[in-house]
């Protein structure tokens, strides 16, 4: 069901979705999160279509914000969706003029009360998110580096800006590979004195994968450039040599180790409905992300950020 | 084994994972095989929580060979996982799929299976672990328990300098026994050739979402435990109620009963979580001391014939369709005094829940499938109101729905809108599906990813199973010496004398 409120105001878009909630059966839709997704014109199909898709696992209310014209007044027009074979509802929102400096006035009243609230940042990065009104909000705060421009930069910055509550989905990216390393550490008798993480260029994925193998096994571990795709293989160099896991072709990866058998263990890249899925699971800060930022600097071979 | 550095019990993107091993299947051509076994397999392969290297051997008569078990566990996987099929995660879940023919006393079967297990370690790094799920009739573990410890798999090796340690374990399904003497023979037979630690009894019930969290409701609030006791409860009903009857399984069915069948196990244990006090922690030692507690206070009624009833379902029509009677389904003798009903009040003496009933009823061909545990509070013990206000409140109630519709319902009075002061009962609702950011996971995920990291909070042991036994055999002895039970229709809500059994005590069962 579409509602098209054009020139609108909060008052009015609330009226419109008590009702809109009204005919689609009463008050029993259980929202359990507001989602706000900061985006623009060109990334809002995308950006919510995952969001709707990730809200069928857990129903959200998602409050897409998109800046329009800036040097026009003032005006809000709002665009709600509901049904449409998701749970929850979606109304985007667009913004112009000076308005669009003060987004935060205009969702405030829009959340749903005693109900966590999640800012993702699907587009440019803010360089402090908790600084940005909008994450002010929200107890989780979502960038995803690998859209920017310069990844490695932009990581750099989210390292110098983190606050508790932050979180990068090219962290999310790192879960399949971090859980086959840990389940493959937890099998390993010899001890691990280094390694390495090969990837393809502006994976920032992989720079937070080869910080967090050195900073959890204190020991030094090197980034190196492949073809891709994403992340193709992690060696840890261990007193009874080499545990290496290949992953050449994004879908299946290979772990070989010493004196034993090669097995294979499928670990797909995932797809972004399926990454907001797992970032929305949790709601409490990911220290080990923080940690993981705090000692990107320590690793050799990261390209360092220009300027 | 020393600590692993890249785990942290902050990173909780990091799921438990199990190490290499082999899952050796017995029964795989049964019902439970393929509807929640081999899917639950699956679904634990695609959730990145099974091992490089998981192996599946599947044992049974039939003359197959490992691709046509692949093909059937292929099958189920695509008729009842839960989470998508996707090819890379089949392709790698295949790899390891194995099948063994043979019968259960046939010497060279085992042999072969060791075989296969041992060529499994070496092509695919299984490191000796074996865990054997024996989803197969009661009768037939003996032979195969003696059968796993005559061909060498039921003993791990001496653990070698420089490797891990392997392991071997159990699982046993459901019933376990069907008396005090069977269970405790039961029990030694598997003592002989497994350490205690190294058995699973699988009780499906408590891999349930629910059943969990009536541990976390109760001991994470402070809302609940405060009125948790005999000074605010009434009573409690525990159900399970199935719209089915026997089906194919009038052989197991006939002679074990409804009793036999749900409460021992399903509905005692349901009992024991609920009135259990606060463990130390929620490890399987500290755990399963309270339940033990609490299975030791329950009583039974001074007076079976008033504290029970039971019944067998009739011919009727149930949910629209004509049905047949128990006594008229294929394998039943027309004789069969065995009951589809059962119904018990139950006591626990301790000071928590002195005088406060506890009523467990289970049957067959009821109007509907559910099963909840429903804790009815006091009245109010005085009532400001007109009587005529508050004639339609009933009792506060918190049921937890365990299935389906998993969930928590509280129940208590409110205004009734309009001018005068009227109180009327209404609900507060929790359901499991929308709250969460997570679908809940089958309980057989959770409970054979538990065999395989070795995690045993969730399974009941021996003592627990004994207990249930020691409440249940005086019962069933008072049953068997007199009575048969008595007809209710089927789509009814039971026999007429369960619903006089609470009317003496001035209540009534909760509608089905």
């Amino acid at each position: 069901m579409l509602t098209d409120l054009t020139n609108t105001t909060t008052g009015e878009i609330r009226a419109a979705l008590a009702k809109t909630r009204d005919q689609m059966g009463g008050p029993a839709t259980g929202v359990v999160l507001n989602l706000i997704i900061v985006t623009d014109e060109s990334g809002q199909h995308d950006a919510v279509r995952a969001a709707s898709q990730a809200g069928r696992e857990h129903p959200c209310r998602v409050l897409a914000v998109i800046a329009r014209d800036t040097r026009s007044t003032s005006r809000l027009d709002a665009e709600i969706r509901s049904g449409e074979g998701t749970p929850g509802q979606t109304v985007l929102l667009r913004l112009y003029g000076p308005m669009s400096e003060h987004a935060d006035s205009v969702i405030m009243p829009l959340l749903v009360p005693d109900t966590p609230v999640v800012t993702w940042w699907h587009g440019l990065i803010p360089a402090v998110p908790s600084a940005q009104p909008l994450g002010l909000l929200a107890q989780r705060r979502v960038t995803d580096a690998a859209r920017a421009r310069a990844p490695a930069e932009a990581l750099a910055a989210l390292s110098a800006g983190y606050k508790p509550g932050d979180t990068d989905l090219s962290w999310t990216r790192a879960t399949p590979w971090r859980s086959l390393l840990a389940a493959t550490v937890d099998q390993e008798l010899d001890d691990i004195f280094g390694g390495v993480v090969l990837a393809e260029e502006h994976n920032p994925t992989a720079e937070l994968l080869t910080a967090w193998l050195s900073s959890r096994l204190k020991a030094p571990f090197t980034r190196e450039i492949s073809a891709g795709p994403g992340i193709t293989e992690v060696r840890l160099a261990t007193t009874g040599g080499d545990v290496v896991i290949s992953r050449p072709d994004g879908r299946v990866a290979t772990l070989s180790r010493p004196g034993q058998p090669d097995r294979h263990v499928a670990l797909q890249r995932r797809d972004i409905a399926d990454l907001l899925a797992e970032e929305l699971r949790r709601l409490d800060p990911d220290e080990i992300y923080g940690e993981a930022l705090e000692s990107l600097e320590s690793v050799a071979g990261i390209p360092a950020a220009p300027g | 084994m020393r600590p692993n550095p890249l785990r942290d019990p902050r990173d909780r993107r990091i799921p438990r994972l199990a190490g290499p091993c082999v899952l050796v299947l017995f029964g795989v051509t049964g019902d439970l095989a393929s509807k929640k076994l081999l899917p639950a397999i699956y679904d634990l392969a695609n959730r990145g929580l099974l091992p490089p290297g998981f192996s599946l051997v599947g044992f049974a008569r039939r003359d197959w060979q490992d691709a046509d078990f692949a093909q059937i566990t292929h099958d189920a996987v695509k008729a009842h996982a839960r989470t998508p099929f996707r090819e890379e995660v089949w392709l790698q879940l295949r790899e390891g799929i194995r099948f063994v023919q043979g019968e259960f006393a046939d010497d060279a079967a085992f042999d072969n299976l060791a075989q296969t297990v041992r060529q499994l370690d070496a092509e695919r790094g299984t490191g000796g672990n074996y865990a054997f799920y024996l989803s197969v009739p009661p009768n037939a573990f003996p032979v195969v328990v003696q059968q796993l410890k005559r061909s060498g798999l039921s003993s791990p090796p001496e653990q070698q300098p420089g490797r891990n340690r392997s392991w071997r374990r159990v699982v046993i399904e459901k019933p376990f026994g069907h008396d005090l003497a069977s269970a405790q023979e039961l029990n030694a037979m598997l003592d002989a050739v497994f350490p205690p630690e190294a058995v699973f009894r699988i009780d499906h019930y408590l891999g349930k979402e629910t059943v969990q969290n009536l541990l976390a409701m109760r001991f994470s609030n402070t809302l609940f435990e405060p009125i948790w006791n005999r000074g605010y409860v009434d009573h409690v009903q525990i159900t399970m109620a199935e719209d089915i009857g026997i089906g194919g399984r009038a052989g197991y069915y006939d002679g074990i009963g409804a009793a036999r069948d749900v409460i021992q196990n399903h509905l005692l244990q349901l009992l024991a979580l609920t009135a259990m006090e606060e463990p130390l922690s929620f490890a399987a030692e500290s755990l399963r001391a309270e339940k033990e507690k609490a299975l030791s206070a329950v009583q039974i009624p001074a007076d079976l014939a008033e504290g029970t009833a039971r019944g067998q379902y009739a011919a009727g029509w149930q949910g629209g369709i004509p049905v047949r009677g128990f006594l008229e389904e294929d394998g039943i003798p027309a004789d069969s005094s065995t009951e589809t009903y059962a119904a018990i009040r139950l006591t626990i003496d301790n000071r928590r829940w002195a005088g406060v009933p506890f009523y467990l009823r289970t049957g067959k061909r009821l109007p509907t499938r559910m099963t909840e545990i429903a804790v009815i509070f006091q009245r109010a013990p005085h009532l400001p109101f007109d009587a005529t206000d508050t004639q339609e409140l009933g009792q506060n109630a918190l049921v937890i729905r365990v299935q389906p519709d998993e969930g928590v319902t509280l129940r208590f009075g409110s205004k009734v809108p309009g001018s005068a002061m009227e109180v009327r009962d209404v609900n507060m609702d929790f359901a499991y599906g929308e709250s969460f950011t997570e679908a809940s996971p089958e309980a057989y995920e959770r409970l054979l990813l538990d065999v395989l990291i070795g995690d045993p909070p969730l399974f009941p042991r021996q003592e627990e199973v004994e207990l249930s036994w020691k409440i249940l055999d005086p019962i069933e002895d008072f049953w068997a010496n007199h009575d048969k039970p008595e007809q209710y229709p089927a789509g009814t809500a039971g026999p007429p004398s369960a619903d006089e059994m609470l009317a003496r005590d001035g209540r009534a069962w909760r509608r089905l």
